[in-house]
């Protein structure tokens, strides 16, 4: 291959090779290389990540094969393990972090971007790009201390509203499911509102005099105008919030109660991916427990593909029917 | 220019002489437990105020890292909570064609943490009842198996919430391994290990995830080290010994449970949770170090060799300080004879 490709080279006008050099000083061509390098260094990153998942994951994969991904049992002991418990609490928990977050997030980045004067949206503003920035062990530790006692009170209520479905049945500890979801939900509001609000303002200010023109009212221009105008932008704030949400590690183990099990009541807990792999890397011993916790990792990245995927045809479908 | 590299040439063979100078300077990997860290470290520091070219560096990663370390030879020595078993002796022969001593250093226990509204005092534990409570078989407080051992405490008739460690540890290796002393149904259904399917439960991450379940779940029951305990003033139980005494975890019980091991075995494997004897606290452990009978750099192997004497006179008076447990005179003169293994 080598050879090939020298002789190719080599087989160059040498006309076109001094052009290039040309172009290279000139700074085009220095630019084009550099920003090439490190696009290619991110495909690389992630390949080798992917290599080396699945290199070291090699006796788990021979020893369970698919049915890894449908086992619940997870017995180091026994050396017997299964994702499906971790799978479940991932999907669950980061769906509703969504749930949670997209309302609350999008709406706020709206009334940050449209309807606020300018002085109150920039202090907001500031205040979640600081939310940003905590540290998740923070979010772990006051979900502990403040969030789960709190939902513990507020459970009395939560059952007497939404009791009747099996989904909040069950006894409730404080820490479960809903617990995990609730503390991701603030974790990823910073992201929807802050990208949200950017994209939002981005809107040429022509649509909206144009749509205040015809005659629509402001909530009318916002909603029917500058959102579906910024709508692949908000939709990219909350790819990033499903991102980390699926990889939260600390802030979920904290307060998930790290039960592998499915319980099916969001109410009871739950385990992750990201929170096993934290938990039980470290004292993992034999080549199968650690190969089982890495395999972990690998299904945890084949996850974030299919649910990321999943949520683009989802957003190619809806934008087709609005263009329609 | 000349003159610049004239500089750089003198630095250099100032550098090189007083290297050559301090060659005796010995620095020293080792890794593992995280459960003695603090005496490790207190240790590690106090030894090299004393000889000030002994450095020993130490990281403190958990047992695993530790036994998966020292095999793979990246560290001098390792440390675990749990003995190597025959497996991991073997896999260490055929990769480092030595073997690998054990060599004891203080003495940790596991104690029951609950949180049991209207009860202040002490609960006593039954080994029944502890094994019952954790295999989900006794679920409630009021259970004929808990309340015969406490008499006059009003002990609710609330199902009980049992908490555990999350992550791979030390301590639940140590609580699990007593449960498979006691109950034979544990041992067959759950097994021994750092992490292990659990029959019920919530987990929680280190020490201070299980305290801080227990303390914010009504009538919840939980394990924690015994250091983590007493640190943080928490009311603790009982536990009955293998002698029939109900007996409070205290750094004298723990010492007794490794002073009651009759046939201490020459490589120091041993168990000591539920230990016979008097006044013995029944769910105590060693920690170990991990040491290669072979070591190549003389250097390395008098430093290695030196710092396990003074570890075993002076460390030891320095261990009640952080609440370790000392080793009994014992183990320590077996562990002295022991030091010459190492070649």
């Amino acid at each position: 291959m080598a050879a090939s490709s020298t002789t190719a080279f080599n087989a160059r006008p040498s006309g076109r090779v001094s052009a290039f050099w040309r172009r290279l000083r000139s700074g085009d061509d220095i630019a084009y290389v550099i920003t090439l390098t490190c696009a290619l260094t991110i495909l690389a990153i992630t390949a080798l990540l992917v290599f080396e998942l699945y290199r070291n994951s090699a006796v788990s994969r021979e020893k369970f094969g698919w049915s890894f991904l449908f086992s619940s049992t997870w017995d180091p002991v026994a050396g017997q393990f299964g994702a499906l418990p971790f799978i479940y609490g991932t999907v669950v928990t980061s769906a509703l972090a969504l749930l949670i977050g997209i309302p609350l997030g999008v709406f706020a980045a709206i009334f940050l971007a449209e309807l606020a004067p300018a002085r109150i949206s920039n202090a907001l503003t500031f205040l979640i790009e600081l939310l940003a920035a905590v540290p998740s062990v923070i979010f772990g530790v006051l979900g502990i201390f403040v969030l789960v006692p709190m939902l513990t009170a507020a459970e009395p209520a939560i059952r007497a509203v939404l009791g009747w479905t099996p989904l909040f049945s069950g006894p409730f500890y404080g820490v479960s499911i809903f617990s995990a979801g609730v503390v991701l939900s603030v974790m990823i509001i910073p992201f929807i509102i802050s990208i949200s609000r950017e994209v939002i303002m981005a809107v040429p200010p022509e649509q909206r005099e144009g749509a205040l023109a015809l005659g629509a009212t402001r909530w009318e221009t916002t909603w029917d105008v500058v959102i579906p105008f910024a709508k692949k932008g908000i939709m990219g704030s909350i790819f990033l919030a499903l991102a980390r949400s699926l990889g939260e590690t600390m802030a979920v183990t904290m307060v998930i109660g790290n039960d592998p099990a499915i319980h099916g009541s969001l109410l009871a807990p739950g385990y992750s991916i990201a929170a096993v792999i934290a938990n039980e890397f470290t004292e993992a011993t034999g080549d199968l427990y650690l190969g089982a916790l890495i395999e972990l990792g690998l299904v945890l990245f084949g996850l974030t593909i299919v649910i990321n995927g999943l949520a683009r045809v989802l957003v190619l479908s809806t934008a087709r029917k609005g263009a329609g | 220019m000349t003159r610049r590299t004239f500089i750089a040439n003198a630095a250099l063979a100032i550098a090189l002489t007083t290297g050559v100078a301090c060659a005796q300077k010995v620095p020293i990997n080792a890794g593992g437990a995280t459960f003695p860290y603090p005496m490790y470290s207190k240790w590690f520091d106090a030894y090299n105020k004393k000889f000030p070219n002994v450095q020993i560096n130490y990281q403190s990663q958990g047992s695993g890292f530790g036994i998966a370390q020292v095999t793979a030879g990246t560290v001098d020595f390792g440390a675990s909570d749990g003995p190597m078993n025959d497996m991991q002796i073997k896999e260490f022969q055929d990769k480092r064609g030595s073997a690998i001593l054990h060599f004891p250093t203080v003495m940790g226990a596991d104690v029951p943490v609950y949180n049991v509204p209207g009860v202040t005092g002490s609960i006593n534990f039954t080994p029944e009842a502890l094994a019952g409570i954790f295999l989900g078989k006794i679920t409630k407080w009021n259970d004929p198996e808990i309340t015969k051992a406490n008499p006059g405490v009003n002990l609710p008739a609330n199902n009980i919430v049992v908490v555990h460690r999350s992550d791979g540890s030390g301590t639940t290796y140590i609580w699990v391994d007593y449960l498979c002393k006691v109950s034979k149904e544990w041992e067959t259904k759950v097994g021994r290990g750092t992490s292990v399917k659990w029959p019920v439960g919530l987990g929680g991450k280190g020490n201070e995830g299980v305290s801080g379940q227990v303390q914010q779940t009504a009538n919840s029951i939980g394990y924690v080290e015994l250091i983590y305990a007493v640190q943080n003033k928490m009311t603790y139980g009982k536990v009955k010994n293998a002698a029939g005494e109900f007996i409070q975890a205290s750094l004298a019980g723990v010492t007794a449970a490794a002073a009651g091991v009759k046939d201490m075995p020459d490589d120091f494997r041993v168990s000591i949770t539920n230990a016979p004897g008097k006044g013995v606290y029944p769910i105590s452990s060693f920690t170990w170090l991990l040491i290669p009978s072979k070591i190549q750099d003389p250097a390395k192997k008098k430093a290695i060799k030196d710092f396990l004497a003074w570890m075993l006179a002076d460390g030891q008076n320095m261990t009640e300080a952080l609440s370790y447990a000392q080793l009994p005179k014992a183990v320590i003169a077996k562990e002295l004879k022991a030091i010459d293994k190492i070649q």
